[in-house]
Parts: C-alpha cells; sequence; structure tokens
C-alpha cells in the first residue's frame, strides 16, 4: 500500500521534526558537556529518519511501539510530544519520564509509546506481550518492535520471532540495519548477506527495503500491518539505512572520510522533498513553509525544556511501585 | 479448628491459582509444560483453556520478556520458571526490564507480574537445579521478593502477589511442597511485607525464611523447656517488615537469622545490619547467621547434606547464642 499525499506531506514534516530534534539536541549536548554537565548517552538518530517515519506512519494511536537506545526517532514519528522530550533530556520534572529515564527511556503509553531501551535487543521480547495481548482481548492492534542489526545476533531476537510465528502474534519486527553494531561493521557481525533472511527460518516473512526511502518503508510496514491485523502472525522488515553521527556523543570511531561523504548522498531529507515536488505533491513555498514550522517548534520545546524546574530530590523514591 | 483443614501445600498454591483465575480474566499464566511437574498448577488448563495456560517453548527470556510486555498493556500475568535456577537466562528480563520499567516511565506504567517456580535442594540435581535465587533478586530494587514458609502463607500470599501491581518474585520451596498443614476454609489473602511470629518465645529471636522456618520449628520444638526460641518468618524479604524483627529482638535481647542460601552477603548480613544500626542497645550477644556454604551445590547426598544448615545445626547455633 502506498501512503496518501496528505501522508507524505506529514512523513516529511516528520523527518524535519526528527532532524531538528536531533541536531538540536546534539548542540544542546555539546553545550552542557562543555559546561561540565554530562546528558548521559545520547544516540542521535540522523540519517534514520525515514525508517521510523515511515513506519510508524502506517500505526494508529492504539498500536505500540518498543524503541531502542537510539529511540528519539520513534517517539516523534508516533505522535509523541517534542516538548516533554527535551524536558526529560535535560532531566526535568516535566520530562516524558519525570527526568527518571532520560535519552534512552521515553515513553507516552497514550501514544503506544512504551520506551526505549539501554539493552541491545531487550525491548525484543517485551514486544511479544501486547502482542499477546491484543489476540487475548480479540482486538486488531499491532505491536512494532524496532531494533538494529547488531540485536538480530542476541539470542532474545531468535527466541522472539520464533514464539511470535508459533503463536500468531501480530507484531512486525522492524530491524534498523543501519550497518554499524556500536563500532562494529555489519560485515563483521552478521552471518547472512541481510537480516531479512533469518525470518525464514521461523516461518514468516521477511523482506529488506531501501531505509532511506519512507515510501518504500511505508509499502513494507504497511503489508506488514495488514497481514498482522488479519491475524496471519509476524513479519520482519529490514530497512537498509545510514547512521550519520557516532555511535553516541563524545564517542571516537574510526570511518574513513569517504564513507561519510558517500553517506550525504543517501541523506532521506533532500530525497524525499526533491519526490514530493517532482510528483508534484508539495511546492518549493510549502516545503520552506514546513520547515519554518518545525523550525518554530524546536526552539519552543528547547526553550520549555531549559525554563522547566528540575524534580524535587525529596521525590525521587516516587514511582517505584504502585503503593 | 473447624475453620481449618489439612493439606499439602501445592494444593494450598493450586487453590491461589484456581481462585484468582477465577477472579479476574485479565489473569493468565505461561511456563514450561505448565500443568505438570509438580502439581501446583493441576487442572488450571482444563478448566481454564489453553488461552490462559500457556506453555511454552523453552524461551525462558522470550515468555518472561512477553509477560513483562503483556503487563504493561494491562493484563496480570504469571510466570512459571520451572525450577527457578533458570532465572539466569531470562535476567535480563527480570532485571532490567521488569524490576525498572515503571521507575523508569517517571511511575506511569504500571507492572502486574509474578514470577513463580520452585528452588531449593533435596532432590540432589547439583549445582544448576540447587540454588536459591531471592537474594540475588532482593538486590535489585523494583522486586518484591516472597518466599512462604507454611501452607496457610503459600495460598494467602500467592493470592495476594497475584493482585499486586508490582513485579513479584514467589519463591517456593519443593523441600515444602509436600508439607502438610492447616489452611482457613475458604478465600482469604496475606499481605505482602507483613512479617509473622511463627512461634513465641522469649529467650532469643530466630529469623528464618521459607523451609528454613519449618526446620527451626522443629528445633524450637526440641530445645522447649530449656530455651524459650521465638521464630518470626519475615514472609517477604522485600519490602521487610523490619519492625516486627526489632520488636522481637528488643523482647528476646538476642539474634540468630536462618536460610539455606549461602550465607556470603546474604539475607541473614542484611537482618543483622538493621538490627545492629536500629536496637544495638537491646542485644545481650553477638548475632550470629547461619546459611547455605559458599560452594556450587555437590551432587552427592552427604556433600549436599553438608552444604545446608540442618536441624541440629540450627539447635546447636540457638544454644551457643544463648549461652555466649
Amino acid at each position: 500500500m502506498k501512503p496518501t499525499e496528505q501522508q507524505m506531506k506529514e512523513m516529511l514534516r516528520t523527518m524535519l521534526t526528527i532532524r531538528g530534534f536531533e541536531q538540536t539536541a546534539c548542540a544542546l549536548y555539546m553545550d552542557n558537556w562543555e559546561s561540565g554537565n554530562f546528558l548521559g548517552a545520547l544516540h542521535s538518530y540522523e540519517g534514520q529518519e525515514a525508517v521510523a517515519t515511515g513506519a510508524c506512519a502506517c500505526l494508529r494511536d492504539d498500536d505500540y511501539v518498543f524503541s531502542t537506545h537510539r529511540g528519539h526517532g520513534h517517539f516523534i514519528a508516533k505522535g509523541g510530544d517534542v516538548k516533554a522530550m527535551f524536558a526529560e533530556l535535560l532531566g526535568k520534572e516535566a520530562g516524558c519520564s519525570r527526568g527518571r529515564g532520560g535519552s534512552m527511556h521515553m515513553f507516552d503509553p497514550e501514544k503506544g509509546l512504551m520506551g526505549g531501551n539501554g539493552i541491545v535487543g531487550g525491548g525484543i521480547p517485551l514486544a511479544l506481550g501486547p502482542a499477546f495481548a491484543a489476540n487475548y482481548r480479540g482486538t486488531d492492534q499491532v505491536t512494532v518492535s524496532f531494533f538494529g542489526e547488531g540485536a538480530s545476533s542476541q539470542g532474545v531476537f531468535h527466541e522472539s520471532l520464533n514464539l511470535a510465528a508459533l503463536w500468531d502474534l501480530p507484531l512486525i519486527f522492524v530491524c534498523e540495519n543501519n550497518r554499524y553494531a556500536v563500532g562494529t561493521p555489519v560485515s563483521q557481525g552478521i552471518s547472512v548477506p541481510n537480516v531479512s533472511v533469518r525470518a525464514a527460518g521461523y516461518g514468516c516473512p521477511g523482506v529488506t527495503v531501501d531505509g532511506d526511502d519512507p515510501v518504500a518503508v511505508y509499502e513494507a510496514v504497511s503489508e506488514a500491518v495488514a497481514h498482522a491485523r488479519a491475524g496471519n502472525g509476524p513479519s520482519l522488515v529490514e530497512a537498509v539505512t545510514h547512521r550519520y553521527s557516532t555511535h553516541c556523543m563524545v564517542m571516537q570511531e574510526g570511518r574513513e572520510q569517504s564513507e561519510l561523504d558517500e553517506m550525504n548522498e543517501h541523506d532521506p531529507i533532500p530525497r524525499f522533498e526533491q519526490y514530493l515536488q517532482e510528483n508534484g505533491i508539495i511546492s518549493a513555498d510549502e516545503v520552506q513553509a514546513l520547515k519554518g514550522e518545525v523550525s518554530q517548534l524546536i526552539e519552543e520545546a528547547v526553550a520549555f525544556g531549559e525554563d522547566a524546574p528540575f524534580p524535587d530530590p525529596a521525590t525521587v523514591a516516587d514511582g517505584l511501585w504502585v503503593s | 479448628m473447624a475453620n481449618m483443614r489439612e493439606v499439602v501445600l501445592t494444593r494450598a498454591l493450586n487453590e491461589a491459582l484456581h481462585e484468582e483465575f477465577k477472579r479476574d480474566d485479565n489473569v493468565f499464566l505461561v511456563g514450561e509444560e505448565v500443568g505438570g511437574v509438580f502439581g501446583v498448577t493441576r487442572g488450571l488448563d482444563r478448566r481454564f483453556g489453553d488461552k490462559r495456560v500457556r506453555c511454552t517453548p523453552i524461551s525462558e527470556a522470550a515468555f518472561t520478556g512477553l509477560a513483562v510486555g503483556a503487563a504493561v498493556a494491562g493484563l496480570r500475568p504469571i510466570v512459571e520458571i520451572m525450577y527457578l535456577d533458570f532465572v539466569t537466562v531470562c535476567w535480563d528480563q527480570i532485571a532490567n526490564q521488569a524490576a525498572k520499567l515503571r521507575y523508569m516511565s517517571g511511575g506511569i506504567l504500571k507492572m502486574p507480574l509474578v514470577i513463580r517456580g520452585q528452588q531449593g535442594n533435596l532432590s540432589r540435581e547439583a549445582a544448576q537445579h540447587s540454588q536459591q535465587i531471592e537474594g540475588w533478586c532482593a538486590q535489585v530494587p523494583g522486586l518484591k521478593v516472597v518466599m512462604p514458609a507454611t501452607v496457610e502463607d503459600a495460598k494467602g500470599l500467592l493470592k495476594s502477589s497475584i493482585r499486586e501491581d508490582n513485579p513479584v518474585i514467589f519463591v517456593e520451596h519443593r523441600g515444602l511442597y509436600g508439607l502438610k498443614g492447616p489452611m482457613p476454609r475458604g478465600e482469604y489473602t496475606t499481605p505482602l511485607g507483613v512479617a509473622k511470629v511463627q512461634r513465641e518465645g522469649s529467650d532469643i529471636t530466630v529469623v528464618a525464611t521459607s523451609v528454613a522456618v519449618q526446620k527451626s520449628l522443629g528445633a524450637a520444638e526440641k530445645l522447649a523447656g530449656q530455651i524459650s526460641v521465638e521464630v518470626v518468618d519475615p514472609r517477604t524479604l522485600v519490602p521487610l517488615d523490619t519492625e516486627t524483627i526489632l520488636a522481637s529482638v528488643r523482647k528476646t535481647g538476642r539474634l540468630l537469622v536462618v536460610h539455606d542460601a549461602p550465607v556470603r552477603l546474604g539475607f541473614g548480613a542484611e537482618v543483622v545490619r538493621a538490627v545492629t544500626e536500629e536496637a544495638f542497645d537491646a542485644l545481650q550477644a553477638a548475632p550470629r547467621v547461619v546459611g547455605g556454604a559458599n560452594l556450587p551445590m555437590p551432587y552427592s547426598s552427604v556433600l549436599e547434606d553438608a552444604c545446608i544448615p540442618s536441624e541440629d545445626d540450627i539447635t546447636q547455633a540457638i544454644k551457643q547464642v544463648v549461652e555466649s
């Protein structure tokens, strides 16, 4: 299934918002770093915007998403609040996790956002749960589990794919193959040419798509969603994409300049803009207007986060247990 | 006692499951070969169907993760780990996910989850089937740790654990499965976080957990007439009812802690810490801990027996503390 023109315009807005968020968050991170304030581990989603955007455009508010350590894009694409994200990054009470989670642990269950994860692959088995619950209750909700190609070498990936296929769970495994597991290139980490072929071992569909093209991601994921909603069980969609930055902030790695230059050619945002304009879906003026709106949103959200108060240390134990 | 009846402990656990399954459609059970093995889950599959009693592949990490995810989606899962030793293969899902998701979400998510199973020794199954996991779990903030020692508490505590909105590790001991004891008729629950004085006494407080409660009661009976032993059973390690323990020590002036888990850095050390910090002046003798050996459990029966405190070991330790 193809996205509608209206959906595609919204998809561009989402991609611009993710890009704007990440660039601003990285600048904010470095400003804090320079003044001795360490904002934990920040894993930028820059370069991978098309994956979260294309996949989440196929979902309803009541569908679930389980994210990763590199999860800001998923949060924005599934409708999370950018203000609450900046507040969370800065450790504020108004943050989406009240300053208890940080960059890797952003939650908004009202939007089906069930959190990122600090453990590579740790969120994959969790995603079985709401998928199981949908079957248990007889609803047609689906769950998406995002993970990287590195996580596909974790045991839980294989256990979860087997169980999901065995029990026909309405689950879409979206593998973001950004070609590096921290700093280990995919050629040194995976025994098969594509992660998607691993689906065959569990008797479910597996497909590899261009993860820098939000329309290609949408087409593959929407098919997997329809398959799952119809009660036919899980699918694996591998989106091959590019991670622009290092694994996380202030981490050095030895990628060649030629490789970094090549990545710019894959930048999903100008490519999608061009596609939309060439097909008469959006005008250059509209793109400019959209960029202005996104810049304003980001600016206001950062200001909100910076102005928000820190949590009261006396409340540190709040939220551990339901009393 | 007209309102009580004699049953074995597995029957008490089984009744708790049947009653809670009937009470709440959101309750379901996942695990390997559930319905069989030890009889705790007997009859659930026939009565409630395979939708609610799910036999899984041997994939502890996947089905424990499924349960954690189902809990945050509003169901009320019970995970059976066939031998609690096997939490090692799903430890990430327990320690990093179940224990932390609610807190990391700023208190938005709820985690109504029970992970239960049996542990212990006596069946001579060597080091990978004879461990005590309660200390591992009690070290992870976010988990509640429940350990019944009597038939009555087994049922009441399991029912409370299933109704609890926080993750509970419910630790059964296979050496207690055949224990016969009185159980109240009808439905009842036993609150988490409340210790029980299983036997009153005035000379020494013995704080014991799980099967060690029964061994300590045996030792207390043996010493009756010479030493008056009070046996305090915390019933839940987390949260711990230190008030009841402190009140008992203030009364008796002496403390012995007994458990089967390795003594090093164990629950006993934690109780001694709490008592020496809060009631040092009440102590008339140095407190002691009798626990399991700091060794992988050996196979041979004579070696296994040497690694776990016996009733005689407890009797001797009580005498030593009282006579010191």
